[in-house]
């Protein structure tokens, strides 16, 4: 039976190369596919392309280019990567320019774009859009003027044309991570855009390898202690067979565990409903899955199911929500926790005192309650805790005053600071709007084209 | 006879963001105590567990092909991640959080399973 073997690449927006590097060379693969965008680098890059409108696009793109694609030349594996960001135009003019640093004057780059919405809110709205918040109903009027960027979820229509084209390299926007991994399997193994239960096995090995080697063994819960060399962690392979049954493995000499027990976990990993997983190319039914340990480090995937695609695109948008000051300071024991507690009374008759506004403000004593809430017991005496206070702000201003309010703390408060109470940068905070656009509003606008890294 | 026992000693978590939702995986090891959580971990009491940091409704799903119940969790993240204020911005702790919860078994839904593992001390 036709089959297609395709890695995994990166997880985020600042992964290591190396995961991709041991894919390339051990993994046996013709496509590595790398999701670079999660809502949060979205909102990075907007601030890039803020001070710059050259940038937009993750950083780290063409280091990972000029340390794969001699390799990937060599073996004739082809790299689709949505690392464009906001900005895949400008990401492929930098790809061309390190392919001939490397004397690939006739690599071939393939740029989609039409997932940018930022400049069109308004004539999407005109257009009977309504772009109210998904979750919670609310009107766009609300967050409106505050919009500095906006991304529709595109699928894998685009990128499976790129590749048709001869693409060596696809460089994408907003591509939704697992539409990536789709696309090589659609055009290698010729599956119609309507059969929606290949399409949704598809949909699941690209979830299952988009955050790199968290199907691997990274983040397990389980004897995470017994997991091997996560220094050198695995990145995902999987070898998708025509039928749409795959194998999920990892390449020889790495580290990590690929078996029923890391799997599982990441097949949930940021899932709603796991009966009607949305992708913009298929509706998943992820209770259709069925996993089972074929082999050590291998895992087989099959029995998935799938219905129509949605009707509509997922959008998001991002509004800029105030600024963030923040406080730390280390106490140390005996009392550790009742000094934290005081200073925090301290800090916040100080802000009152400063005339300062804080629009909201969280309070974590770090060692006690800052990850599990009230849900943790107070340890009775621990060895040291960290007050952490976290306020937002209108102004940027006010944001950078808070932390100096508290300096005095490091001599007038309570005794034995650990760490210091040196005061930290302000930070912009960005609110995500999530949302839905008629796909008529956007597909008729995307559009491929490849450039070789020298024009002809 | 039946005995109270933490999900930290039987059962697998992972959490994950999507704006201000957040899903909270938890797996159980064996059929019989997968029966357990179904009957043991109701949407309401995810919620009460959580407290202050989930604002919104909790919804539960059932995927027995992994013997998990996957719940969401609503307004649960600070407005999101690039607008939180929190120190765990993402909820990556919720998936362990979610194991501090107990629940009471039959000797017979434990039946098979491998109880309290932990990383050498």
């Amino acid at each position: 039976m036709q089959t297609v073997r395709i890695g995994a690449g990166q997880g985020f927006y600042g992964d290591s190369v190396d995961g991709a590097l041991d894919v390339a060379r051990r993994g046996g693969v013709q496509y590595i596919c790398f999701d670079a965008l999660a809502e949060l680098t979205l909102a990075i890059l907007q601030k890039d392309r803020f001070r710059d409108p050259a940038a937009g696009f993750a950083r780290d793109l063409p280091a990972f280019m000029r340390a794969l694609l001699p390799i990937c030349r060599e073996r004739g594996i082809r790299l689709i990567t949505n690392a464009g960001g906001i900005n895949p135009v400008a990401a492929a003019a930098a790809v061309r320019a390190v392919a001939r640093e490397l004397g690939m004057d006739d690599l071939r780059v393939a740029v989609v774009v039409g997932d940018d919405i930022t400049s069109r809110v308004d004539e999407l709205r005109a257009a009977g859009a309504a772009l109210a918040n998904l979750d919670t109903g609310e009107s766009l009027d609300a967050v409106r003027s505050r919009i500095v960027f906006g991304v529709a979820y595109l699928g894998c229509a685009p990128v499976v044309q790129a590749l048709s084209l001869g693409a060596d390299v696809v460089i994408t926007g907003r591509v939704a991570d697992a539409s990536l991994f789709v696309a090589p399997m659609v055009h290698e193994l010729g599956w119609a855009l309507d059969d929606w239960d290949r399409l949704a096995a598809g949909v699941v090995l690209g979830h299952l390898m988009e955050c790199s080697a968290q199907s691997t063994g990274g983040n397990f819960s389980g004897d995470w202690w017994n997991v091997p060399d996560l220094d050198r962690a695995g990145y995902p392979v999987c070898e998708m067979r025509q039928d749409g049954t795959a194998l999920l493995t990892k390449p020889a000499e790495t580290g990590g565990r690929v078996s029923f027990d890391t799997v599982k976990e990441q097949l949930l990993y940021e899932v709603l409903d796991p009966r009607a997983y949305l992708n913009p190319d298929v509706v998943a039914d992820f209770t259709t899955v069925q996993l089972r340990d074929a082999s050590p480090d291998v895992v087989e995937i099959s029995g998935v199911r799938g219905r129509a695609r949605p009707e509509s695109l997922k959008a998001i948008l991002g509004y800029l929500d105030g600024y963030a000051g923040t406080i730390a300071i280390g106490y140390s024991w005996p009392d550790a926790v009742q000094k934290a507690r005081r200073s925090a009374e301290l800090i916040a008759r100080m802000v009152e005192r400063s005339g300062l506004q804080p629009l909201e403000t969280v309070t974590e004593l770090v060692g006690v309650d800052s990850t599990h809430g009230s849900a943790a017991p107070v340890p009775d005496d621990p060895n040291e805790v960290v007050l952490r206070i976290s306020a937002r702000f209108a102004t940027e201003a006010e944001a950078k005053r808070f932390p100096r309010i508290a300096t005095p703390l490091g001599l007038n408060g309570p005794p034995f600071i650990g760490g210091g109470v040196a005061p930290q940068g302000a930070r912009a905070l960005l609110g995500v709007w999530p949302s839905l656009l008629p796909r008529s509003l956007v597909e008729p606008g995307v559009e491929v084209s490849v450039e070789e890294a020298v024009a002809v | 006879m039946s005995v109270r026992i933490a999900l930290r000693d039987v059962a697998q978590a992972r959490s994950g963001d999507k704006g201000d939702l957040a899903n909270v995986a938890v797996f159980a090891p064996t059929d019989a105590l997968y029966a357990a959580f179904l009957r043991e971990l109701t949407a309401e009491r995810v919620r009460a567990h959580f407290g202050r940091f989930v604002r919104g409704a909790v919804d539960r799903y059932e995927v027995p092909n992994v013997r998990a119940l996957n719940f969401v969790l609503h307004q649960a993240l600070d407005g999101g991640a690039a607008r939180s204020l929190r120190s765990d911005p993402l909820g990556k702790s919720y998936g362990s959080l979610i194991l501090r919860l107990e629940i009471e078994v039959s000797d017979e839904e434990l039946a098979g399973v491998e109880v309290g593992r932990r990383a050498p001390r």
